[in-house]
Parts: C-alpha cells; structure tokens; sequence
C-alpha cells in the first residue's frame, strides 16, 4: 500500500512530465488548473493519465471540484 | 465518390477500405454543417459498398473523436425562434441524424471507429453505430445528457444496450460520468485498447483484415449478430422531443454554453 505522500509525489512527477512543467516548481497544495493553466480537456487528459498510471477508476463527480495536488491523491488513495 | 474533402470531414477510398476523417474544429461538434457532409456521404456510401470491404471513422483533430452534438449552435439557434418552432426544429435535425447513422449502422462494410481523447454524446453516439471500436488509452466515453434535462439523442442508449449491460448503460446514463478506455474494453464496448496515438494505424491493420473474406458472408454475418433495435431509436426521438420542450432545458443549454469551468459536461 502506498503512503499518501508517495501517491502525491507520483501525481506531481505525472503532471510535471505530461504537462512539461518542471517538477521542482510543484508542490502538493498547489492548485493545480491555476499552476498547470489547464483547460477543460486538459483536465480530462490529466484524469485519464492518473486512471492509467494508478489502475484505478476517477467518477468525475469524485473529482469535480477538487483542485489541489494532495486532495487528488486522497481520492485516488481511497481507490488503491 | 471515391474521395471528398469537405468542410467537416473527408473520406478517401484505397485498398478496399474507406476511410471517412472528421475535422471540425475545435472537436468535431456535430452540427448541421456536419449532418449534410454525413449526408452526403450516405449518398455516396452505396458505390463505395460494391467495391469495398471496411470503413474507418476517425478524427483528424488532437481534441479527440468527437464532443458531441454541437450545443452552441442548438443554444443560438433556438434564441432565434419561439419554442415550438425550436422543437420543430430539434425533430427535424433528429430526424435527419437517425437516417444517417441507421445508414452506417446498417452498411454491408465492416465499420471500424479508431478513438482518441474524447468520445462525448452525439460523437460517443456516432462512435456506437460502428461494428468495432478502437480505442487509444486515453480515450474517454461520456453521456452528459442529463445534465442539460436530456438524454443522448442520436441513437446511443439503444445502441450501447445493443452491445453492453443494462447496468453499465443506467451507470453512463445516470451518473453521466466518463469511462475511459480500459474500461470501455472490461464493459465490452472497446475491441481493442491501443497505445496513445496509435489508433488509426490499428484500425487499418484491422480493416486490411476484413478485405480477406468474401464480403457477403461478412455482410451477412453482420446483419444477423447486429439488428438495428429501430423501435427504441424512434422512442428516443419521441423521448427526446418530449424533454426539449421544457423549460430547464433551455437553462442547460445556457449554462453549458457559458460554462468555462473544468467540468462543463457535469452539473
């Protein structure tokens, strides 16, 4: 089981290569449409690579609302 | 027509394979520009069946296949007219789009959709009237009907149940959350899921496949495994009809076409 700090840093790695932004500039409270500059689509983009990297399953409405890095990995963590 | 290159999509004929591309910026909204090139392939569609074996729907456009039917131009469209020429107007469109998905549904090709990114409403309806679908991994399948008071329009809840469970149906339906591909192939909607970008050239391996029968057999094969449930889809019209001609759909539409939120598709 994965602890919600590795989950976290897995999450920022993810975004930082996906979105070609550089990694040490993230951080877990981070909102991440305001850092990213994440559209719409993009936001679906981002969902679809942690379903992916994680194995897991996002509901949108699961998601929907949740801006930061670290209450993204609680809710991936909930489905680990 | 062998080939035509339109202002919404394009289809090229070689090798016993027709590959129809939409490219309707920004992601293929499916319009009435779109319904008349759709059309107009349909009228063509009868010379491309006697000499070829596989059709391709795909998307030229790195947005995905498709997001749907195109709610700003349905929005701005009927703030121009009272309500019951706006629904005549609906009907009229619904009409129009059943004929020709019932068209490609039906074709005696094998239809393959090669999908990317997304795959929403009216495009994930689209997507339905093929045989086989090919998904790269980040494809994503929606229904967001509901959240404008409506409920997909262009064939897509007889036609998923006419592939899937009921149950997976009533979850896209009623939650109007999106699945991605991995989980469109564990449901049985997905044939194959394929590397990011790579779609396409899976696809054409595939259709290069089904050139190799005799293309009755397919056909034939075809017609019996997959029946057109033709009373559920004029249900939906009626269904569908009904629904537009309140007043919380107009709403919806509103929101949805003034929303810049991350989540659009959900209320």
């Amino acid at each position: 089981m994965k602890t919600i700090e590795q989950t976290t840093d897995e999450i920022l790695n993810l975004a930082a290569t996906h979105f070609h932004f550089p990694r040490a500039e993230l951080i877990a409270t981070d909102d991440f449409y305001k850092k990213l500059g994440i559209d719409s689509l993009q936001a679906l983009e981002l969902l679809t690579r942690l379903e992916n990297h994680f194995g897991v399953e996002l509901p949108d409405y699961e998601v929907q609302g949740v801006s930061d890095f670290h209450t993204l990995a609680t809710r991936i963590q909930a489905r680990l | 027509m062998d080939d035509y290159k339109g202002k919404t999509l394009s289809w090229h004929f070689a090798n016993g394979v027709v590959e129809l591309a939409l490219h309707r910026a920004p992601a293929n909204e499916i319009g009435l520009a779109m319904l008349e090139e759709l059309e107009q392939f349909v009228a063509a569609l009868p010379v491309l069946e006697g000499k070829a074996s596989a059709l391709i729907l795909h998307s030229e456009l790195k947005a995905g296949f498709s997001a749907g039917a195109d709610l700003r131009e349905l929005y701005n469209e009927a703030q121009t007219m009272d309500a019951a020429s706006a629904a005549k107007g609906v009907h009229a469109f619904l009409e129009r789009i059943h004929a020709v998905l019932n068209r490609i549904d039906t074709s005696s090709l094998t239809t393959i959709a090669a999908v990317h990114n997304i795959c929403f409403g009216g495009g994930f309806e689209l997507a339905l009237v093929c045989d086989l679908m090919i998904a790269d991994k980040m494809a994503r399948f929606c229904f967001p009907e509901l959240r404008l008071g409506l409920i997909p329009g262009f064939g897509g809840i007889p036609r998923l149940k006419r592939d899937i469970g009921n149950g997976v149906v009533r979850d896209l339906l009623l939650t109007g959350r999106s699945i991605n591909a991995t989980k469109g192939l564990a449901v049985g909607l997905v044939s194959q899921v394929v590397a990011e970008g790579e779609a396409l050239r899976v696809a054409r391996f595939t259709a290069a496949q089904t050139t190799k029968f005799d293309r009755g057999t397919s056909a034939a094969a075809k017609q019996f495994i997959k029946p057109l449930p033709a009373e559920e889809l004029r249900r939906e019209i009626d269904i569908f009809c009904d629904l537009f001609t309140r007043p919380a759909v107009m709403e919806g539409l509103r929101k949805f076409v003034e929303n810049t939120g991350a989540h659009p598709y959900l209320p």
